[in-house]
C-alpha cells in the first residue's frame, strides 16, 4: 500500500509532530508515504478571503503534481489543508467557471489537471483503508483505561462529509477504541471551533472557544485530548496558559495528535512521536499507559 | 431595491456581490433564504458580530450589504462551516462571508478595528516569496505591525516553542516560485478582460 504524502506548511513548523508520528505509525504499519514533490501552501482559508479563482488555481497545483507524480491516493494530514484541496476537486466538477480558470492558470505554467485526483484525510485512510482489523493487530501497548476526548475540529468533515458525520463524526472515535482508550464517544464539543487564526486577531473570542472545548473535557474526565489538525493542537495545548489567566481556570491537560498517541499504542518511542516535545508535559500521561 | 441603497457605493457593493454570489456554485440560493437564523444560532462568534449571518442576508435583501462590507462581522467568521451543513436551504454561507472579505479588500473597506486583514496580507505575501506560508515571518511581521505587546505577551510561549524545534526561523523556499506568481498574473489578467 502506498499513498503519495502532502505535509501542509505547518507541518515544517508549528505543526512538526503531526508529520513525524504519521510517517512513524504508517512505517509501523507498513504503508508507504511518498512526499509530494514541491509542493506549495494550499492556499488555506486566506487565500479565498482575497482572490477566489487564484486560491483554487494555487491548490491545484500540488494536485497537478500529485497525478503526474503517481496514481496512489494523496494523503493530507492537517484538517484546512484537506479541506481547501478536497474543496477544489468540488468546485472544479461542479463549476465551469472554476475549472476554465484554474485549467487556464494551470496551463499558463505548463501544468494540467482534471479535478480527479482523489484527496485524502490521513484519519480516513487509517480507519478505512488500512483498517481497524490490521491497526489492532500491531497494538503492542494497548491504551487500557486512558480517557480519550476525541476533538476533531471543524474542517474534519466540514462542509463535504465525504468520509464523515458533518456534525458529529465518529472514525476517531472507533480508531481508539481498537487501540483500547476509554474513548469519551459523547465528547459533544468535538466539532465545535478552536478559534483557528482568530487566536491572534482576536484573542479573547478565540480564548472563550478554548475554554468550551477545554471544560467539557474536563467535565467528561479527559486524560488527554486528541488532535487532528494543527491550528487545533496549538490553540488548545500552548494556549491553555492564556485561558487559565483570562477565565481563572486551572487546565492542564495533555493534548497530542491523534498520531502521536496512536503510535504510541503501535509500540513506537514516544521521542519518535514528538511527545516529549509538547508544551504541556505528558509524563504522567506516559505513567498512566501500562508500558 | 428599497431605498436604502442609495449611494453610489452601496449600489456598486449590492451590483457586485449579487453578481458574483449568482456565479458561485449553488449561489443562487440565496433567494431561498427563510430568516430562519439557524446559522446565527450555530456560529461560534456571532456574539461578536456587527451583524450574524441572518442579518447579513437579511441586509443583502434590503440593499444594505455596504453597511455589512464595512463592518467586524466577515472578519470574525473562522471558517468553521457550521452554518453552511445546517442551513435548510442549502445557501452556503461560509463562501458568502468570503466572498464579503473579497469585496472589502478590493475597495479598501476593510474596518480599522480588525487585525484580520492584515493577518491575511502577511499570510498571502508570504506564499508568494516562498511558496509556503512561514509562521515565523507571518507571525513576526503581524506582530510588529499590528500588536506590539503581542512577543511580550507570547515571548514564555515562544520560547518553548522555539526551544523544541517548532519555530524554525528559515523558511522552506520551492523551487515552483515563479510558477505561482505566474498563476495569479494570468488570473489577473484573465479578471480584467472579464471586466
Amino acid at each position: 500500500m502506498r499513498y503519495l504524502y502532502y505535509p501542509g506548511c505547518s507541518a515544517e513548523a508549528t505543526g512538526k509532530a503531526y508529520d513525524v508520528s504519521t510517517r512513524a505509525v504508517f512505517a509501523k504499519l507498513g504503508v508507504e508515504l511518498e512526499e509530494l514533490d514541491d509542493w506549495n501552501c494550499c492556499g488555506a482559508t486566506s487565500y479565498f478571503s482575497v482572490r477566489e479563482m487564484e486560491s483554487f488555481a494555487i491548490a491545484a497545483r500540488n494536485l497537478s503534481i500529485a497525478q503526474s507524480q503517481g496514481d496512489d491516493d494523496l494523503c493530507v494530514i492537517c484538517n484546512a489543508c484537506y479541506t481547501t484541496l478536497a474543496k477544489t476537486n468540488r468546485y472544479m466538477n461542479e463549476s465551469p467557471e472554476v475549472f476554465k480558470a484554474v485549467t487556464g492558470a494551470l496551463g499558463a505554467v505548463g501544468r494540467a489537471y482534471d479535478g480527479k485526483k482523489p484527496v485524502r484525510h490521513v484519519m480516513d485512510i487509517l480507519v478505512n483503508d488500512i483498517g481497524l482489523e490490521a491497526i489492532a493487530d500491531k497494538v503492542t501497548r494497548r491504551l487500557t483505561g486512558l480517557r480519550v476526548a476525541p476533538y476533531y475540529g471543524c474542517q474534519f468533515s466540514r462542509p463535504m462529509g465525504t468520509f464523515d458525520d458533518v456534525q458529529f463524526p465518529t472514525t476517531m472515535d472507533r480508531l481508539f477504541e481498537t487501540l483500547g482508550a476509554d474513548v469519551i464517544t459523547e465528547y459533544d464539543a468535538k466539532t465545535d471551533c478552536c478559534g483557528g487564526m482568530m487566536m491572534l486577531t482576536k484573542a479573547e473570542g478565540a480564548l472563550r472557544l478554548c475554554l468550551e472545548l477545554l471544560t467539557a473535557a474536563e467535565q467528561y474526565g479527559a486524560q488527554v485530548i486528541v488532535a487532528a489538525c494543527p491550528l487545533c493542537e496549538m490553540n488548545l495545548e500552548a494556549y491553555q496558559p492564556k485561558v487559565n489567566a483570562m477565565f481563572g481556570t486551572d487546565f492542564n491537560i495533555p493534548v497530542l495528535y491523534f498520531t502521536q498517541l496512536a503510535g504510541l499504542a503501535l509500540g513506537v518511542d514516544p521521542r519518535k512521536l514528538a511527545i516529549d516535545r509538547q508544551v504541556i508535559s505528558c509524563d504522567g500521561l506516559l505513567a498512566a499507559i501500562p508500558a | 431595491m428599497t431605498e436604502l441603497a442609495t449611494t453610489p457605493q452601496a449600489k456598486e457593493l449590492h451590483r457586485k456581490f449579487t453578481e458574483d454570489v449568482l456565479a458561485m456554485p449553488a449561489g443562487d440560493k440565496i433567494k431561498i433564504c427563510q430568516q430562519c437564523g439557524t446559522c446565527t444560532g450555530s456560529c461560534p462568534t456571532s456574539y461578536l458580530m456587527d451583524y450574524g449571518p441572518r442579518e447579513m442576508i437579511a441586509a443583502f435583501r434590503a440593499g444594505m450589504i455596504d453597511k455589512v462590507v464595512k463592518s467586524n462581522t466577515i472578519w470574525l467568521c473562522t471558517s468553521c462551516y457550521y452554518c453552511t451543513v445546517r442551513c435548510p436551504a442549502g445557501i452556503k454561507i461560509t463562501d458568502l462571508m468570503y466572498e464579503l472579505k473579497r469585496l472589502a479588500i478590493k475597495y479598501d473597506l476593510t474596518p480599522r478595528s480588525s487585525k484580520n486583514p492584515a493577518m491575511t496580507k502577511y499570510f498571502i505575501d508570504s506564499v508568494h516569496r516562498n511558496g509556503r506560508n512561514h509562521e515565523v515571518e507571518l507571525m513576526g511581521r503581524f506582530m510588529l505591525a499590528k500588536d506590539w505587546g503581542l512577543p511580550f505577551k507570547f515571548a514564555g510561549l515562544g520560547m518553548k516553542l522555539f526551544a523544541s524545534g517548532r519555530l524554525p526561523l528559515m523558511p522552506k523556499k520551492i523551487r515552483g516560485r515563479d510558477e505561482l506568481a505566474k498563476i495569479a498574473e494570468y488570473l489577473e489578467a484573465e479578471e480584467a478582460k472579464v471586466q
